[in-house]
């Protein structure tokens, strides 16, 4: 194992562990801002009593999401300085930008929110998460922004005298086109995950014997809000879905071939659900398909032209040369490991329709009063808040792996991105910290979770509604 | 004004404010258990920077971010030449952050101590990396012609650096203590008092023979005249706490670390890290930087956005003004562990 091994093994683990809590984050603070809403429009406990529950779930999940954060903004610099070198006129920019727009709204106004039910007018306490969804949308447009940038470079110009990228257009940048499509899909992605979360959770409590006969009915309208949520986010995913894949057809060709593990061009092109292949994946023993399906996902056109790997390689090679990352690719090959591209997109596709459909599974068992208490329906309840999550995690694997070996399409190889100070100790320290300490903290937060989930919500407590700053010199209504 | 001169003062700027307000949450987990005597004591030491530490740490995602856009090969030979005092750091605030969310989840005693354990260790390690870093930063290290970083680890924990470390510990150290006099009240607040009086006055020590030893190595008059300012801010502060103006004496060491950085900013400038290497390459504003159309648009960003964020942070201190004292702790938070 060399430094990029290393580096890109960490930057795999420490991301795609920090996306995990993200979704969440997202797509809950928009569900509890509006439970909040409810409540100080209509005045009906169950969504106070529906606001402080989802709450703390959400408060257990934003803390480690928000202190893994930090890791992200750290290792540009530290594991890819040259990259950072390389980029930075460019990528700088969204990261600091998100910093002082997105950063500084979410976690000043997740604090007043947290800890403001005694010193806030309940307007404007409810105010204060709606600040932070809208902190967290913010983030995800300028961090999408930098991401979007390296699969599709815009606005910028090579200086050879500096040796670097560097920005000519700012608004390019913002704007790419897929950034366009990536933005939707991911944040439609994050309300899917958010909404089958609050589902999930509240289907269950719904349910369970344990739970009193009075709260059943709270525990409904969370589900079929949830639900319905998830529902809306799942369409939206799969609209954007389909535009994304086309933007990646033109600006990536190489990607949605290795998506679809295509080495021969084919007109039109069919799209395996399902495929055995010899190992190096290039040779199919048995394969489920569904006839002209890529063309459509790819060119919009049941009868398109869809470019193969093998095709596309010799065109890479002419365009950019034999050599981009000899050490991880045979010598001028631009395939990214096809097995995984393959699976990981459709474990993407599939876990994602999987969580849509469970969502309206749940919306119409749970219609007018019923109370299915099949196992079945159980272990749906269980899955739900686990299914997006998953299918994010394989939609970003495959749009990382899938950009490779370049790390800058087009421009930088990720082979030539790592730092070249960095020792091989060094690097391996970080990696094996990092990873262990997570490993720690996962089981912390999902035996939290777990432990606040079975609790289920606290009894109506009648909040005060102070004016703004008024004091009382009674016990805080909420504190550490 | 040169546009590289405006980000090296704005950069000045982030970390100013990221020194000055985490600086004093370091001090308050770090002075956790020295301060309080009991749960409910402890829980009044949490709550004094339970709404704001978060806040407070984004300004150092920003200087980071805005060293990132603004000066790329300052980021890039920083983070990758500081690579284990960072790790470090990361795993500090990670456990850090965590603790003040998690340890008021389970009413067990274990698990609160443990918590406990990660909050003081958790402020300790970076208030003390802080300042070795930024020492080094200002000292110099050994890059080459390549702006890499070729020192080691150890090349970084030379005696100025550790005294750079000693110096943001006490320092913090104290500015939390006296953030805690004036943000709580009963005994809390007078032990407080007592503890950061005498904390400052070893402060006050370390910041002088540090400053004295900075100006030596690379100071000029605007330096030299911050560095008495901070001085005399942090003896105000001392000569305020010691008659009980706990709020004159919070904004002594707050001026004082506010001034400090300065001082070392503007002793730095115009490099941004020098190096200590015959035929290495100092990284400047100017060699350093990003482009100036990069840095014009940070910049309109930057006048349009800080002042916004300035406001609602200042707002959030003041919906939390309240002093805290024993009575004002709610019983457990938490219902007892289900019996199922």
């Amino acid at each position: 194992m060399d430094v990029v091994d290393i580096a890109r093994w960490q930057f795999g683990i420490i991301t795609v562990y920090h996306f995990l809590f993200v979704p969440i984050t997202i797509g809950m603070s928009a569900i509890i801002a509006g439970f909040e809403t409810m409540w100080v429009r209509t005045n009906n406990p169950a969504y106070l009593r529906l606001t402080k529950f989802f709450g703390k779930l959400f408060l257990i999940n934003f803390a480690i999401g928000v202190v893994t954060g930090i890791v992200q903004e750290f290792q540009f610099g530290m594991n890819w300085s040259d990259y950072s070198r390389f980029v930075g006129d460019i990528f700088g920019a969204p990261l600091a930008i998100e910093g002082l727009l997105a950063f500084f709204l979410e976690s000043t106004f997740l604090g007043l929110w947290i800890f403001g039910w005694d010193k806030l007018p309940r307007g404007l306490h409810a105010a204060c998460i709606w600040l932070v969804h809208l902190g967290t949308l913010l983030s995800s447009y300028f961090i999408l922004a930098a991401n979007s940038w390296m699969q599709n470079p815009v606005g910028y110009e090579f200086n050879p005298d500096t040796g670097r990228a560097e920005l000519t257009d700012f608004w390019a940048v913002m704007f790419n086109k897929v950034q366009m499509v990536s933005f939707p899909h991911t944040v439609t992605a994050c309300y899917l995950t958010g909404g089958a979360f609050v589902a999930g959770v509240a289907f269950w409590l719904m349910v369970r014997r344990s739970t009193p006969d009075a709260d059943r009915p709270m525990y409904r309208t969370a589900v079929r809000i949830g639900a319905v949520v998830a529902l809306v986010g799942g369409l939206g995913v799969a609209v954007t879905g389909d535009f994304q894949g086309k933007v990646m057809t033109d600006v990536q060709p190489m990607k949605m071939a290795a998506a679809e593990a295509l080495y021969e061009t084919e007109q039109p092109a069919a799209f395996s659900i399902f495929t055995i292949g010899s190992l190096d994946g290039s040779e199919e023993v048995f394969s489920i398909k569904v006839p002209r399906l890529l063309s459509f996902l790819a060119e919009n056109d049941f009868d398109s032209k869809v470019v193969g790997i093998d095709e596309l390689r010799e065109e890479y090679r002419a365009t950019y040369g034999q050599d981009p990352g000899a050490k991880y690719y045979s010598p001028g090959d631009y395939t990214p490991v096809i097995p995984v591209t393959y699976w990981t997109f459709r474990l993407m596709i599939g876990l994602g329709v999987v969580a849509a459909a469970g969502a309206a599974a749940l919306l119409w068992v749970s219609r007018r009063g019923r109370l299915p208490r099949g196992k079945a329906w159980v272990w749906l309840a269980i899955a739900m808040p686990l299914l997006p999550v998953a299918a994010n995690s394989f939609g970003w694997i495959f749009t990382e792996m899938g950009r490779q070996p370049w790390v800058v399409f087009g421009l930088m190889t990720t082979s030539s991105a790592v730092s070249p100070g960095v020792s091989v100790g060094e690097a391996l320290t970080s990696v094996i910290t990092l990873t262990l300490l997570y490993a720690v903290l996962a089981v912390i937060e999902v035996g939290l979770m777990l432990k606040y989930v079975r609790q289920g919500a606290e009894p109506f407590v009648e909040p005060p509604n102070p004016k703004l700053g008024e004091h009382s010199d009674e016990p805080l209504t909420f504190a550490y | 004004m040169e546009l590289t001169t405006v980000w090296f003062s704005l950069i000045a700027v982030l970390w100013i404010g990221y020194f000055c307000l985490e600086g004093f949450d370091f001090g308050v987990g770090m002075l956790l258990p020295v301060l309080s005597r009991s749960e409910t004591e402890r829980r009044v030491v949490i709550n004094t920077i339970g709404p704001v530490w978060d806040g407070n740490e984004v300004w150092v995602l920003v200087a980071g971010g805005a060293t990132f856009a603004a000066f790329p090969e300052w980021y890039a030979t920083l983070f990758s030449g500081f690579y284990l005092p960072l790790l470090l750091i990361l795993v500090a605030l990670i456990v850090r952050g965590l603790a003040f969310e998690y340890r008021a989840k389970r009413d067990d005693d274990t698990w609160r101590a443990r918590w406990d354990k990660a909050i003081v260790i958790g402020s300790l390690v970076p208030a003390v990396l802080w300042g070795v870093a930024f020492a080094n930063i200002v000292r110099g290290v050994p890059i080459d012609a390549d702006k890499e970083y070729v020192g080691t680890t150890l090349t970084l924990l030379n005696p100025y650096a550790l005294l750079g470390g000693v110096t943001t510990l006490l320092l913090f150290l104290t500015h939390g203590a006296l953030f805690l006099a004036l943000k709580t009240d009963g005994e809390i607040r007078h032990r407080a008092r007592s503890l950061g009086l005498l904390l400052g006055l070893a402060a006050a020590v370390a910041a002088v023979v540090f400053l004295t030893w900075t100006q030596a190595i690379t100071g000029d008059l605007t330096s030299s005249a911050l560095f008495v300012a901070a001085a005399l801010a942090l003896l105000g502060g001392l000569f305020a706490a010691w008659r009980a103006r706990e709020g004159w004496a919070f904004l002594g060491t707050f001026a004082a670390i506010a001034l400090a950085v300065a001082g070392l900013f503007v002793a730095l400038f115009p490099d941004v890290m020098p190096t200590t290497l015959e035929g290495g390459l100092s990284l400047t504003t100017t060699n350093a930087a990003a482009t100036s159309y990069t840095l014009t648009i940070m910049t309109w960003v930057a006048v349009l956005f800080t002042p916004i964020v300035l406001m609602y942070q200042g707002w959030t201190y003041w919906v939390f003004r309240k002093r805290i004292a024993v009575h004002h702790i709610p019983t457990p938070q938490l219902a007892a562990e289900p019996t199922r």
